[in-house]
């Protein structure tokens, strides 16, 4: 088999497992700023690293960006191998690929993680396509656990559980990786916990070189565009949904009105999207932003699993529909069940009330 | 001049209609009771490369992997305008992860031979994973861009992209070859041509004319079968409507990279969702008991 760095390889020479390797993370940047996701990796990482008694390390390709990782190690890393250089001021992916390939060939850390985001999903299949490891797409969560083999009866200790829906959300899959490491996985934005921080906490920065050939450094960013995002979920104390049993763009309204009494945000399920009742950035679920707000008050919907996979962590739930048999209602602290058109406006009015 | 082009589409059951049936009592997916679709982003990728082709000239090569009844799908790539179609159909490629199937794909592309571009959907959504096309273009050698919404320019070996990154767009240059990903809003997919449709309806690979023989002559001889089979193969691919059918030793693929052996992922175990109704506390729909709900919020520090 060729190997994209032109070696011919004949048998396969992973990377063996390393049981003292470390537990990495891909610290994602963005214009000198990281990605919240970088930060809920770090605190699952510190997690993982703690129970394998093992030293945990976050990977910061960039450019003038070492100032981030005092947050990286206040968010639990030991470690922060920081790979200064020009040519990563923005992300491409092969000369960030080659970042991380290199590193894990020359540290063998046992597991690394990405987020879930346009970048992690550009980036790790490539590296793991070189290095030949195992990677599992948009975990929802890590865990470390044992497993035996079924057939041949051996049993793999502290393995990386990397778990997530599949089939549409139709079944949850734990994956593992017993004999190619190291174990990697992308994860999903937003469901890992964001912890606070530590600035006291003390760890290492270690500056490393990477060297790149003309093919990698051959693509070449013309134009670059970045948009803030316009609607925030992800940051909502109280999200208020409405699914496709809202009906029309007209009784949607009724959900920007609780939304707005509440101070709270305005999410959607797919059906509502579909149906144009919404833009698709207030779209939750599996293919839209995952959430865990304090208050999640779903109106309208039905809660297929693609749409309860991005909402059930949410602290206290409503549901409001008409139909008792809703699957919404299996996740639901509080449930109402009747014309989301006239339990609506007795809501705004209640909360209005309140004070 | 024009550009050869080869298309990676998958067929896959329709998870946004998963019915009870289809899960089986052990929590595993029965894939027989499920109906299938061309998946979705992959006719993004299919319309993307046509349109190359319709403006430059070249080739379009539909190319999958699955079992025989996979050749639906490159039906529908046929019926859109692909010049060719290949199914790649072997058990030993079974239980596949995304890295040995990016490894079989990649060696199908380096029997097709020649390739300026390859498209691929973004992601299938029956795992939702988008590795396969990144995969594929490490196994190549070659640049991918992934999240393609449109060409902004593409002359001689030069391509200039624009991806959406989602908070975001930019635009790409790079020189042929290169693997793209393509999202659903990348284009609007064109209707199966009905003259296209009327001439390619009866295309077949090679296992779908065997189990039509099969069917036709139930008491002929293995021997006669199979001159049956080559000589309808043959009257097939006269007519140009041969799915051509490749296996791993068509391909050279060596087999410790494919399959289960090739897949250093593993599942350890699988769960059906099944709903856990613990309960929850009924509110009447009038007035007095929302005023009620809104209460215990507020108590609760729910509301601030």
């Amino acid at each position: 088999m060729l190997r994209s760095n032109g070696r011919i390889c004949q048998s396969i020479d992973m990377i063996e497992p390393n049981r003292q390797g470390e537990v990495w993370f891909y610290a994602e940047q963005e214009d000198e700023h990281l990605n919240e996701v970088s930060l809920e990796l770090a605190s699952k990482a510190r997690e993982l690293a703690d129970k394998l008694g093992v030293k945990m390390a976050a990977v910061l390709p960039g450019w003038n960006v070492r100032e981030l990782s005092y947050r990286l190690i206040a968010h639990g890393a030991d470690k922060v191998y920081y790979v200064h250089d020009t040519r990563l001021e923005h992300y491409r992916t092969l000369p960030y690929a080659r970042v991380m390939c290199q590193l894990i060939e020359k540290h063998k850390p046992q597991i690394v993680m990405y987020g879930a985001t346009a970048i992690g999903r550009d980036m790790a299949p490539r590296v793991a396509s070189e290095m030949r490891a195992g990677l599992t797409a948009d975990c929802t969560d890590l865990q470390i656990g044992d497993h035996t083999d079924p057939k041949t009866k051996v049993q793999h200790k502290n393995l990386l559980m990397q778990i997530r829906p599949a089939f549409g959300g139709n079944i949850i899959a734990w994956i593992i990786n017993y004999d190619r490491w190291p174990q990697m996985a992308t994860v999903r934005e937003g469901v890992m916990r964001l912890g606070e921080g530590d600035p006291r906490r003390s760890g290492q920065i270690i500056e490393e070189k990477v060297e790149w050939d003309d093919f990698e450094l051959a693509v070449k960013l013309i134009e670059r565009h970045r948009e803030a995002r316009k609607v925030n979920l992800k940051g909502a104390r109280i999200i208020v949904a409405g699914g496709g049993g809202v009906g029309s763009k007209d009784n949607f309204k009724l959900i920007h009105e609780l939304a707005g009494a509440l101070g709270g945000a305005v999410g959607a399920s797919r059906a509502a999207v579909d149906s144009g009742f919404i833009s698709k950035d207030h779209q939750i679920g599996q293919t839209g932003t995952t959430v865990r707000p304090a208050l999640y008050i779903a109106c309208g919907i039905s809660g297929a699993v693609q749409h309860r996979a991005g909402m059930e962590e949410s602290a206290k739930i409503i549901a409001i529909n008409w139909d008792k048999d809703a699957p919404i209602f299996g996740v639901a602290h509080y449930g109402i069940v009747g014309d989301m058109n006239k339990i609506l406006p007795m809501f705004i009015k209640a909360v209005r009330d309140r004070g | 001049m024009g550009y050869d082009i080869v298309v990676c589409v998958k067929q896959v059951p329709d998870t946004a209609n998963i019915t009870g049936e289809a899960m089986k009592a052990d929590g595993t997916v029965n894939r027989a009771a499920l109906p299938t679709i061309f998946n979705p982003e992959d006719l993004n990728a299919l319309e993307a490369a046509l349109q190359i082709r319709d403006q430059h000239g070249g080739s379009v090569t539909a190319l999958t992997m699955g079992p025989p009844a996979a050749c639906e799908v490159l039906r529908e790539c046929l019926y859109r305008g692909a010049d060719r179609a290949i199914l790649l159909s072997d058990r030993r490629a079974a239980a596949s992860d995304t890295l040995a199937t990016s490894y079989i794909l990649s060696m199908a592309a380096r029997k097709i031979g020649k390739y300026d571009l390859i498209f691929c959907g973004r992601q299938a959504i029956d795992g939702d994973t988008a590795q396969v096309g990144p995969q594929m273009a490490e196994k190549l050698h070659i640049q991918q861009i992934t999240y393609f919404e449109k060409v902004v320019d593409l002359s001689g070996r030069t391509l200039r992209a624009r991806r959406n990154v989602g908070n975001g767009w930019e635009i790409l240059e790079v020189r042929l070859p290169v693997l793209l990903t393509v999202l659903d809003s990348a284009n609007e997919v064109r209707p199966a041509a009905a003259k296209r449709l009327m001439s390619q309806k009866r295309a077949r690979g090679a296992t779908e004319v065997a189990a039509q023989v099969n069917a036709d002559m139930p008491t002929a001889s293995a021997e006669q079968k199979e001159q049956e089979q080559a000589s309808r193969v043959e009257a097939l691919k006269a007519q140009g409507l041969c799915i051509e059918q490749w296996n791993l030793d068509d391909i050279k693929a060596d087999l410790q990279w494919c399959g289960l052996a090739g897949s250093p992922t593993k599942v350890n175990r699988v769960l059906s969702i099944v709903l856990t109704k613990e309960g929850y506390t009924e509110i009447a729909a009038t007035e007095a008991g929302i005023r009620t709900m809104v209460q215990e919020l507020i108590v609760d520090h729910t509301l601030g």
